[in-house]
């Protein structure tokens, strides 16, 4: 052995061959404190998970006792006996009108910025900014604003006023889903198209919406579950109307799932307060439903399109 | 003619937003006169006497969603760190989704949840919280309903996690799998990985995806009017009832006192879009090179 080697070997401890084989000193408090991070972090998402599952649990449990076929099929009797038809129908009324002033003007909206805006273009910055602050208003604001809009100068609150605030509320969320999947759509399809001398609006119509399908339909299903059970706009524009009948003009006060919830929480008849989980279960059942439909539609898309 | 068409959608996105400030300015146009800025200053909301101020509002909206954001964002962060470099892949497709669900269930369900549910709870939490921690004055005397800005703030934070869980998985799953790599061989270990790699390469998205779910928190109203008690008063302590912004404007909306009343509610509306678009603004300069509004859209 060298001299130099000799130093160097002299700083190392001596090699015990009888030592357990497991790390000391530094190392282990590294792997310590990994362990650690890694324990914390998977209960954190054991929480969120308990969490869903305990709210869940809590809405089955107490509206199972109100669920019936009679309660999803027939109207209500008074403010605590019957079913809940009528607002189902409403809120279907409602959701629909929205989703039938929402949905083309989302995907037009991310058809524009992504086909006809440039990825530079300040109006397509513009546009993106109203986009984000437009889902950034709180939903009881977009109610004011409908207020303002629709319900002053017709003297009444109407389904239609809150359809449309329930528009409001969709049309980023469409807009902003069109745009996510129109991107994922292949350069070389637009390419094609166009080497072909195919117009551009013909090639948005027959080659990219159609290859962009799947996730359009997605982001509707999901823009829509997500107006089903918005309160806040129709508390401000919706909340007026004949709770025991069926009245389907949206120019009048359309019954909703939403605020015969808010409104019979507070009535002091424990009916009625049965009455309100069961709509939130049925609210819940829906909305959880449109979820795991998109999710499976969205990894079906997916998987067609390629990565 | 196409073009056109989408022209026009974009055209009606824009004025809509221009609307909604001139709606809200000016059908709030008698408060704004009458009370001005000092509007935001002052606690007192008695529209009996035709005093209306939005000071205690403000409070409470911002404090409720600071305790929101102190429980969700260091969960939503672990959460997002879990999914994106702990779970095994099939934990992952099921976990993931499952946490996204929490942001589908809708704003009345978890108030009623949260008034049935956890409000009784958090009464039957604050005295054991109030002796353990009493010395700081944020943990105050209990009071007997479990109605509070504690209850708030966790409703908040529940509706949040979602929103900084996913955001933050997906910005985890953008650092290079070379950098990672290289500092595992180098020896480092997954949370020298985290810290020295994902963590500092995605501080700033990580940031706006915070503040993205802090706009959620400042514009709740219906799940938070369930739980707060709709309070107009300032208190240090968590176990007191309060009153939000938003959630004023949805307990009060129905039953105005006089025209003033009304129009104060509208400006409190105006104030709550000033904070909207601030935040939105901010996450998006925060946000620097990642585009965490675009991830957003998907999940709510």
């Amino acid at each position: 052995m060298t001299a130099a080697s000799e130093t160097l070997l002299g700083t190392a401890r001596p090699f015990d061959p009888t030592a357990p084989l497991s790390a000391s000193g530094n190392l282990r408090r590294r792997a310590v404190v990994d362990r650690v991070v890694q324990f914390v972090s998977s209960t954190a998402a054991v929480c969120a998970v308990a969490v869903l599952v305990i709210v869940v649990y809590g809405v089955l449990v107490r509206g199972a006792a109100a669920l019936n076929l009679g309660f999803v099929f027939e109207n209500p009797t008074g403010l605590d006996t019957g079913g809940i038809a009528n607002a189902l129908l409403g809120t279907l009324e409602i959701v629909a009108i929205g989703a039938v002033i929402a949905l083309p003007l989302g995907v037009l909206t991310g058809l524009y910025l992504t086909e006809f805006a440039g990825a530079r273009s300040q109006t397509g910055r513009v546009l993106t900014l109203a986009l984000d602050m437009m889902q950034g208003l709180p939903t009881i604001v977009v109610g004011l604003f409908v207020y303002g809009l629709l319900v002053i100068p017709m003297k009444r609150e109407t389904g239609v006023a809150g359809a449309i605030a329930l528009a409001i509320v969709m049309l980023p969320l469409m807009a902003r889903a069109s745009q996510e999947v129109l991107l994922l759509v292949p350069g070389t399809l637009r390419e094609a198209a166009d080497a072909l001398g195919v117009a551009r609006w013909r090639a948005v119509l027959t080659v990219i919406l159609p290859s962009a399908m799947g996730g359009i339909v997605t982001g509707a299903i999901l823009a829509i579950a997500r107006a089903a059970g918005e309160t806040a706009p129709l508390l401000i524009c919706d909340s007026i109307y004949n709770y025991n009948a069926t009245s389907l003009n949206p120019f009048r006060g359309v019954p909703n799932v939403p605020m015969l919830i808010y409104t019979s929480y507070d009535l002091p008849l424990p009916q009625a307060v049965v009455r309100a989980w069961g709509a939130a279960l049925v609210l819940m059942i829906f909305i959880l439903l449109a979820n795991i439909g998109a999710r499976v539609l969205l990894a079906r898309s997916r998987a067609k399109m390629g990565p | 003619m196409l073009f056109g068409l989408c022209a026009v959608a974009g055209v009606i996105v824009v004025l809509t937003l221009v609307d909604v400030v001139y709606q809200l300015a000016s059908n709030g146009s008698e408060a704004i006169n009458r009370f001005g800025l000092g509007f935001l200053i002052h606690t007192a909301w008695k529209p009996g006497f035709n005093t209306e101020g939005a000071g205690a509002l403000i409070y409470g909206t911002a404090f409720s969603s600071l305790i929101a954001l102190v429980l969700a964002a260091p969960l939503g962060i672990a959460i997002g760190l879990y999914l994106s470099m702990m779970a095994p892949r099939r934990v992952r497709a099921v976990v993931g989704p499952l946490v996204e669900m929490l942001a589908a269930v809708p704003s009345i369900i978890y108030g009623f949840w949260g008034l049935v549910v956890l409000v009784p709870f958090v009464d039957h939490l604050e005295p054991g919280l109030h002796s353990a921690l009493g010395f700081i004055p944020l943990f105050g005397q209990p009071t007997t309903t479990g109605i509070s800005l504690l209850s708030a703030g966790i409703v908040l934070a529940v509706m949040v996690l979602p929103i900084i869980s996913a955001l933050s998985r997906d910005l985890f799953l953008t650092v290079p799998r070379e950098l990672k790599e290289g500092a595992e061989a180098l020896g480092a270990t997954r949370w020298e990985v985290i810290r020295g790699i994902v963590l500092p390469s995605t501080a700033s998205g990580v940031g706006a995806a915070v503040v993205l779910g802090l706009g959620r928190a400042l514009g709740e109203a219906i799940a938070v009017s369930f739980v707060i008690g709709d309070v107009s008063a300032i208190h240090g302590s968590v176990f007191q009832p309060a009153s939000t912004a938003a959630e004023r404007i949805a307990n009060q909306f129905q039953g105005p006192v006089n025209a003033l009343h009304l129009s104060a509610m509208f400006y409190v509306g105006l104030v709550l879009v000033a904070i909207g678009m601030l935040t939105s603004i901010a996450a998006r300069m925060i946000a620097g090179r990642f585009d965490v509004q675009r991830t957003i859209g998907t999940i709510y």
